[in-house]
């Protein structure tokens, strides 16, 4: 009569420690493949490594396929992942910009899966700044879970230099022109600018400048028309700015135009804050000393943020990898391992500051309290269409400086792409 | 029936997987592209798993050359003529001068040729690469004169605003008439000796009434777009064409000097005897000779200026509407507007232009071949 006993306990005993990890961490038992797809290699790679190490850690029988495909801001990424959605083979999750160009291009076209139950599962409902989660989902649901956060009106100088010239950080564009001429006497350029793209990106600072975080917001919520007297005047303003730039900028990188800062032969530039990075690693400067920064003229308290985020696309062959992925992404542990890496903040309001430079310290400290509003340049107020027409439109200015012309185009494109709708 | 050999039988199954395939991966995607051009597909869920496709007939055609925001590829269809013009000029001049130089058999011309030949062996992405650092505003070739004590360049060879050759799209009509017109007196004044009677029937005097009916009659001409749009040669261009050309040169001279070799050297003698100079041999004696040459070097060259992609992307990035070309919009329209109707008509426009190239070539050659 002992046996079956025993047989019992040991079959009992079985059962609680196949079922002890599965109740306390649910997920160990995942396994399978997860292919994750995003444009991080070369500097970027290091961070996105953080994350898969830390996924691995937690849960080790499942194999991460890496998909990257190099090329800035994810020109070539984007083109291969629109290729194998409509060739019906997505991956698990992909890297997108957080905003319109991820719910014009992929939510719009019902490829995506809400993650508001994700988002309620996690309490990040309460862990992202209210702002935020607006600005990414819509109101059927949300769509990404963002990973890190950058700024793009952050004004960059070098501090000795701004002292050597006798000028002091322009707080408003109306500053910067009282210091502009003389710098110019001086043979200094007082803005470098670089290709095209940092065109747009210095625009939205301008703009945002000229007409106001709530005109801001109406223009993209179709509220308020481009060619109305707000949107000239931001064009206008934009040609005057314009004039203070150096005449070769379409043939430099950003890094060469922020270099021009550096070397001293140009005083302000505006770049995102990746430029952080690029100052202190690439470039060896102590932040505040050797490099220092402010919000871009006009825009103090404003906070025109970008992310890079991943989203659940429908019909995902691993979705429960997937979900574990993003459930990292979010984390507080996730985030304060991939952006202290990547030179980006955390979107979590409780990020671990001591992992941070001093940059990313000020950026967390002024994200915790701006006015947020989105970015047109990297995608987070219109969609992919207006994007690419904003590109050649923008040529159009830049040639002609024709403020009047240029807005009523721009009305017309986004009529034609449907902002606000 | 009649009877059929198991040759031909032979022959025919063995072509026949690569005649579906073709028919299907070329000419049936040619179709499929021209059938979504003729459709709505794009905007917010252009990428839908079943995106809607309505048919605009040509609406998309229409909008391109006429349509207000379609000035970007309007601009970018005039530099593809630009660069396909000048890169002929270019590459062929210098490709046959350098044929010339070594058909003259100098010292050392085996390491000559495959010095000028190496180029080609570069992918677009590496010449674009170093010709976008040897033409920076302040360094490379604007450094040139330094060397012998001048001042610097201050071209701007990627970046000029310039623009010069400029014309209104509107009077588009009027301007392709007056091309049409002194196009023909040139072709009957070229043909005149050989036949001056069929010459002047048939090309001088409708050139002539073509161009008068077009000078008298220019206004009544419809305009090609209702408002005013110069486009023209951007001088930024330049330094595209200059990298293509050097690229390309060697290899019409390659093309060049295995005509010129295969030329006896009786002929070439006998030339001589006949108190021809060099200047004279090649001008009346070698490059007629040569004349497929030229044809097919004309064809590939063209072809590649319809497909100029990657070069320009590496050398002044996709954004530079300065040095804008069809091929490149295209991508941009298609895969990060996610405009793809709009795409595939810009695509189509392209596969158009490069059939003017190829049909009159075709059709010469089956007529050379029924004639012999």
């Amino acid at each position: 009569m002992k046996k079956p006993y025993f047989n019992m306990l040991v079959v009992l005993g079985l059962t609680m420690l196949l079922l002890l990890p599965v109740t306390t961490t649910w997920a160990k038992d995942l396994s399978g493949d997860l292919e994750i797809f995003s444009w991080w290699a070369g500097d970027e790679g290091p961070a996105l490594e953080a994350l898969i190490t830390l996924y691995k850690a937690r849960h080790p029988n499942v194999n991460v396929i890496n998909a990257t495909v190099t090329g800035g801001s994810g020109v070539n990424a984007k083109a291969v992942l629109k290729t194998r959605m409509l060739g019906g083979e997505p991956p698990d999750s992909f890297q997108v910009h957080a905003g319109q160009e991820l719910i014009g291009t992929w939510v719009k076209a019902d490829r995506m899966e809400d993650l508001t139950f994700l988002f309620k599962a996690q309490g990040w409902d309460k862990a992202f700044p209210e702002g935020l989660v607006k600005l990414i989902g819509t109101d059927k649901g949300i769509w990404s879970v963002p990973v890190n956060i950058h700024r793009s009106n952050v004004c960059w100088y070098v501090p000795a230099n701004l002292k050597k010239w006798g000028v002091s950080a322009p707080k408003s564009w109306d500053d910067f022109f009282a210091i502009a001429p003389k710098l110019k006497e001086k043979g200094v350029v007082p803005l470098a600018l670089a290709q095209n793209w940092t065109a747009n990106h210095l625009w939205e600072s301008v703009a945002l400048a000229s007409m106001g975080p709530d005109n801001w917001d109406a223009l993209w919520a179709g509220k308020l028309a481009f060619d109305s007297p707000a949107g000239v005047q931001a064009w206008e303003l934009f040609g005057k700015v314009l004039e203070f730039t150096n005449d070769d900028a379409s043939s430099l990188s950003w890094q060469q135009a922020t270099d021009m800062v550096v070397d001293g032969r140009a005083a302000f530039n505006i770049m995102g804050d990746w430029a952080a990075g690029y100052l202190s690693t690439t470039k060896k400067l102590a932040p505040g000393s050797g490099f220092n920064w402010g919000a871009s003229p006009g825009t103090d308290g404003m906070f025109i943020f970008l992310a890079d985020s991943f989203g659940l696309p429908k019909g995902a062959p691993q979705r429960d990898n997937a979900i574990a992925w993003l459930a990292l992404l979010g984390s507080r542990e996730g985030s304060d391992a991939f952006n202290p890496l990547k030179g980006s903040i955390s979107a979590r309001t409780d990020s671990d500051l001591s992992k941070y430079n001093d940059y990313g310290k000020s950026a967390a400290a002024d994200f915790g309290k701006d006015r947020i509003a989105g970015s047109l340049a990297h995608g987070v107020t219109a969609n992919e269409g207006f994007m690419n027409d904003f590109a050649a439109i923008m040529e159009m200015f830049l040639k002609t400086k024709n403020a009047q012309a240029t807005a009523k185009a721009t009305q017309q494109i986004a009529v034609k792409n449907g902002i606000g709708k | 029936m009649r009877d059929v050999s198991p040759d031909k039988l032979k022959a025919v199954l063995m072509l026949l997987p690569s005649i579906i395939l073709i028919a299907l991966f070329v000419y049936g995607f040619i179709a499929n592209t021209f059938w979504i051009s003729l459709t709505d597909w794009g905007g917010v869920a252009a990428l839908a798993e079943t995106p809607v496709k309505n048919f605009v007939g040509l609406q998309n055609y229409a909008e391109l050359f006429t349509g207000f925001l379609g000035g970007g590829f309007r601009q970018d269809l005039v530099n593809a003529v630009y660069y396909s013009v000048m890169l002929l000029v270019g590459a062929i001049g210098l490709g046959v001068f350098i044929a010339i130089l070594l058909d003259c058999k100098p010292k050392g011309e085996d390491i000559f040729r495959t010095i000028f030949l190496y180029p080609m062996a570069l992918s677009f992405i590496v010449t674009g690469t170093i010709w976008r650092w040897m033409l920076a505003p302040q360094g490379g070739v604007n450094l040139l004169p330094t060397f012998v004590g001048g001042n610097p360049l201050t071209f701007r060879w990627l970046t000029s605003m310039q623009a010069i050759w400029e014309f209104n799209w509107q009077n588009l009509f009027l301007i392709a008439l007056y091309g049409l017109a002194v196009g023909m007196i040139l072709i009957g004044f070229g043909t005149f000796r050989k036949n001056p009677a069929r010459a002047g029937k048939r090309w001088l005097l409708p050139g002539v009434l073509a161009g008068l009916l077009t000078w008298l009659g220019g206004d009544l001409l419809p305009q090609a777009l209702f408002m005013e749009e110069t486009h023209g040669f951007n001088l930024a261009a330049l330094g595209i064409i200059l990298a293509t050309i050097w690229q390309y040169s060697g290899y019409t001279m390659a093309l060049y000097l295995a005509g010129f070799t295969g030329i006896s050297q009786d002929l070439r003698d006998a030339a001589m005897l006949d108190g021809a100079s060099d200047i004279r041999y090649y001008r009346h004696v070698a490059l007629p000779m040569v004349k497929p040459i030229t044809i097919s070097a004309v064809i590939i060259l063209s072809h590649i200026s319809l497909k100029m992609f990657d070069l320009i992307f590496a050398m002044t990035g996709p954004d530079n509407a300065e040095t804008g070309h069809p091929a490149l919009t295209m991508y941009l329209t298609t895969f990060r507007a996610n405009d793809f109707a709009k795409g595939a008509a810009i695509a189509i426009v392209l596969f158009m232009v490069a059939a003017t190239f190829i049909i009159p070539y075709l059709v010469s050659n089956y007529r050379q071949k029924g004639s012999r």
